[in-house]
């Protein structure tokens, strides 16, 4: 559904993102992992059109997204760090992108009801907690229910309450067969959701394995074990 | 876009900055207004306030609306909008609301004590000058990511125009004193914003000055219809080239 | 006893296109000293017509009288003439003869009165007059260049005259007088004359008072004279480089009080003007109020107003050798703890901007900029570049009501 495709990224002299080649299918819901700084938020805004690639192509539906805007219609995002219009309450926020799309479709408003943000609706978004601001972004992400869904670090800042919610409505989405990518450095947040997994460093792709593929590799239970494993046969056959 | 621009134009409307910038205007203009019996005090007061004031506001205040909005913008740019329309959205929605602001805060006092030209002069003249700054504003913020060093640029360009130009000219002047240099400088002021609108405000404000001496070279240039053309054609680019040069890096930008 | 026999022999003369007589020359050669001559309604082409006899020449319903660009209209060779309510058109235009619409040579107690002057070379002319009245004239030419056109009321080596209540525009000076003595300028509008709205030189002990100067080429030009009062007039919109609302050379023992100068380039320009006091005037508007010269001595300027002058002085030098007293600045930022009315700093009416733009006129592009008001605010107070005794040591907290 996702076609990346030989993609670079400088900023000034630094490489961001470096030969990148993926493919994305429906009903995946794929886990971007790596250390701080390894290339996967830029990774994300290349395909959602906020960093634009060096080189390269990336495209969707076998279209090329570059300088296009439509076709983020399909596509649900929920930021790391949400900021919004100091003095725009939540309702008014909740409007305005349903303004801004001014779509007819019918509204995905599951997790409205999950977070009781009804609640909160005339609060101002200034005097939201973070956690609060999250799950108005999370909302905003599923709300026209789009058939991909991209969160960066979607359960940093939401309470244990929160998180569930929002994971529980992944897997929904996951099953109704929509493309899910999520990054997140919390392994073990994903263990039940996730499908495949990409670790990124350095700019380049590490590996990209489907979960059952991973797991029956290293012979371990747990995805965060798993990982740490081919980690470090990696570094042991460096050394070597 | 329509819609983004009221999203913005209310968001800024509600932003305590700017009712404190448009009640400041307010108590300034009505004040120089209401002190003296005749209108000139007043009149020099709001002219003072065009040449600093609201160069200094707009250009501060947009960057840093700017800045603040960067979130904002991504949030935006992950919805199905051009970028451009985005970029055209905010400045659009910025000037609209400062504009707004200066009218209200220095326009009602002037069309209420100076319902002439010189009044109605000034309150284009003004606008355009908030429009300069905005579109200046929109420069400096997309020059650079930092925000100290965006909002620095953005005050530096004030400084510029507000009075290091100005420095610059006064010792030109004086250093070339020998030379015919009168027709040169009506070329220079082209080069300031500011200078354009202070030329046109005064020959209004100062007619009977400007018509003696070198006054009246200025006043055969600007005074006439073709000069105001120009001077107005000229503000129009100091909005135009600015904002058009920040949407070509905008649009290539990286979020 | 001789001039009231001579009233009562007196005859009335018509002349008119349905009169027996059709020929005012004729009407004149006709007259007796003291007889009445009425012209009728009618257009009169008769070369240069010239009243050598005493006589009351009338004009009913503005007859016409041209010159047909030839000749000089009407000239006056006898005493105690009256010419009154005639329409004088298109004299000739020489430069060497000063052709005239009025003329009169040498003589006295000669009435000008109520009469139309259009499209002359020069309007009325005193040429050594005593005792002559002219007074509710309109006189209107087409100048378009100084050369091409005289001046509206000429007056030249003459005495005791009165200029009352005329209208003259379009000449090159509206009222001109050189030797003029002991004569009097009352309720005259000069205003749209190519050079000077009143023009005086030599001219000792007159006065001119509430006229109204606008519109010249350059104002009203004052010169080498004494003893002249000039109060109550109005000198507006005299614009231009080198307009003046009254410029003033080489005069002395004079005063100048009530007037009012509003929208002038420069409302006074002063050059070696000594002992004038300027008083109860209003400046307003104007460019430079007073430009005063370092020419000048012992002027003494108190209780005027100066109002939205875009600079209240202007000089070329820093010897200051005048006077300002209790004077309404709007300018002026001081306060008044005392409450007498009366500003407890001193004013410094000299701004270093108006002596940079008399250094350096193309330094008026900088006028109100933010720099240049800074520059002129640390002059104020410190002064450096500015004379420091050019300065009124009380002004006015409130204007006067002038």
């Amino acid at each position: 559904m996702i076609e990346i495709k030989n993609i670079y990224k400088n900023f000034g002299k630094l490489e961001v993102l470096n030969n990148i080649n993926l493919r994305f299918q429906k009903g995946e819901c794929i886990a971007l992992i790596g250390p701080n700084g390894c290339g996967k938020t830029t990774l994300i805004k290349t395909i959602l059109g906020m960093v634009i690639p060096t080189k390269g192509d990336i495209l969707l539906d076998q279209k090329s997204i570059l300088k296009e805007f439509k076709y983020r219609e399909n596509i649900g995002y929920m930021p790391q760090i949400g900021r919004y219009p100091d003095y725009m309450t939540v309702g008014q926020i909740i409007e305005m992108i349903k303004n801004i799309r001014n779509s007819n479709q019918v509204l995905d408003e599951d997790l409205i009801k999950a977070f009781e943000l009804e609640k909160i609706v005339d609060k101002q978004m200034r005097t939201l907690s973070g956690g609060t601001t999250q799950k108005v972004s999370a909302t905003l992400a599923f709300l026209f229910d789009p058939e991909v869904l991209i969160l960066d670090e979607p359960t940093a800042g939401l309470d244990p309450l929160a998180s569930e919610i929002l994971k529980e409505k992944i897997i929904k989405e996951k099953e109704k067969g929509k493309l899910i990518l999520i990054t997140s450095h919390l392994l073990s947040e994903l263990d039940d959701l996730i499908t495949q997994i990409i670790y990124m460093q350095d700019g380049a792709v590490h590996f990209h394995q489907t979960i059952a593929d991973l797991l029956q590799a290293t012979n371990e239970q747990k995805i965060s074990k798993a990982i740490a494993k081919i980690l470090k046969n990696k570094r042991n056959e460096q050394n070597h | 876009m329509n819609r983004i621009i009221k999203i913005i134009f209310l968001d800024i409307l509600k932003n305590k900055i700017i009712v404190a910038y448009t009640l400041i205007l307010a108590v300034l203009s009505w004040s120089s207004f209401g002190l003296e019996d005749n209108s000139a005090k007043g009149l020099l007061t709001i002219l003072n306030i065009i040449l600093f004031t609201v160069p200094l506001v707009s250009i501060l205040f947009a960057t840093i609306y700017l800045y603040n909005s960067s979130e904002f913008i991504e949030l935006l740019l992950s919805q199905p909008i051009k970028r451009k329309k985005i970029w055209l959205s905010l400045f659009l929605g910025l000037s609209l609301s400062m504009v707004l602001a200066f009218f209200v805060g220095a326009g009602i006092p002037l069309l209420i004590n100076a319902p002439d030209s010189v009044g109605l002069m000034m309150l284009i003249i003004g606008s355009l000058i908030t429009l300069v700054f905005v579109a200046l504003a929109f420069l400096s913020s997309i020059l650079t990511r930092d925000k100290a060093k965006g909002i620095g640029i953005a005050i530096m360009a004030w400084l510029y125009f507000a009075l290091l130009f100005d420095g610059l000219v006064l010792f030109l002047l004086f250093q070339l004193s020998d030379y015919p240099i009168e027709k040169a400088m009506i070329i220079v002021t082209g080069f300031s914003p500011i200078d354009l609108a202070r030329i046109q405000i005064l020959l209004h404000l100062d007619v009977s000055a400007m018509m003696g001496y070198t006054g009246a070279i200025f006043k055969d240039f600007f005074g006439t219809s073709v000069g105001l053309l120009i001077s107005f054609l000229l503000l129009c680019t100091w909005i135009i080239v600015p904002f058009l040069i920040s949407l070509v890096k905008f649009r290539n930008k990286d979020l | 006893m001789l001039l009231f026999s001579s009233f009562l022999h007196a005859h009335i003369i018509d002349v008119g296109p349905k009169k027996s007589i059709k020929s005012i020359k004729k009407a004149i050669y006709l007259a007796k000293i003291g007889d009445t001559i009425i012209v009728h309604k009618g257009t009169y082409k008769e070369g240069n017509i010239i009243i050598d006899k005493k006589v009351v020449f009338i004009g009913k319903d503005f007859p016409i009288l041209d010159g047909q660009k030839k000749y000089e209209v009407l000239s006056v060779k006898a005493d105690s003439v009256v010419v009154d309510g005639f329409k004088v058109i298109r004299s000739g235009h020489a430069t060497l003869e000063d052709p005239c619409g009025i003329k009169v040579y040498n003589k006295k107690n000669v009435i000008i009165q109520n009469n139309i002057l259009d499209d002359n070379f020069f309007g009325i002319y005193i040429q050594n007059g005593r005792n002559c009245l002219i007074k509710n004239n309109t006189i209107i030419a087409y100048g378009k260049e100084e050369q091409e056109i005289g001046n509206g009321i000429h007056c030249w080596k003459s005495d005791n005259l009165q200029i009352i209540a005329n209208k003259i525009s379009g000449h090159r000076d509206g009222i001109y007088f050189e030797f003029v003595t002991n004569s009097v300028i009352w309720r005259n509008i000069s205003s749209k004359n190519i050079r000077y709205g009143l023009h005086f030189m030599f001219s000792n002990d007159d006065a001119y008072i509430t006229n109204v100067f606008k519109n010249n080429g350059a104002g009203v030009s004052v010169m080498f004279t004494k003893n002249v009062k000039m109060f109550n007039n109005y000198f507006e919109e005299n614009w231009g480089d080198s307009a003046y609302g009254l410029f003033l050379k080489e005069i002395s023992d004079s005063q100048i009080i009530g007037n009012k100068f509003s929208r002038n380039t420069s409302g006074i320009h002063m050059e070696g003007t000594n002992r004038i006091l300027i008083e109860k005037n209003v400046f307003q508007a104007n460019g430079w109020a007073m430009k005063i010269q370092a020419s000048c001595m012992d002027n003494e300027i108190v209780n005027n107003n100066f109002i939205a002058n875009t600079f209240d002085m202007g000089t070329n030098g820093s010897l200051v050798l005048n006077k300002f007293n209790t004077n309404y600045w709007d300018k002026y930022e001081g306060y008044d703890l005392n409450k007498d009315g009366v500003g407890d700093v001193p004013y410094h009416p000299l701004s270093l901007f108006a002596v940079l733009v008399e250094k350096n006129p193309a330094a008026m592009l900088l006028f109100r900029s933010f720099m240049i008001t800074l520059l002129d605010k640390s002059e104020k107070v410190l002064p450096s570049i500015t004379p420091d005794n050019f300065v009124d040591n009380s002004p006015l907290m409130h204007s006067l009501p002038l």
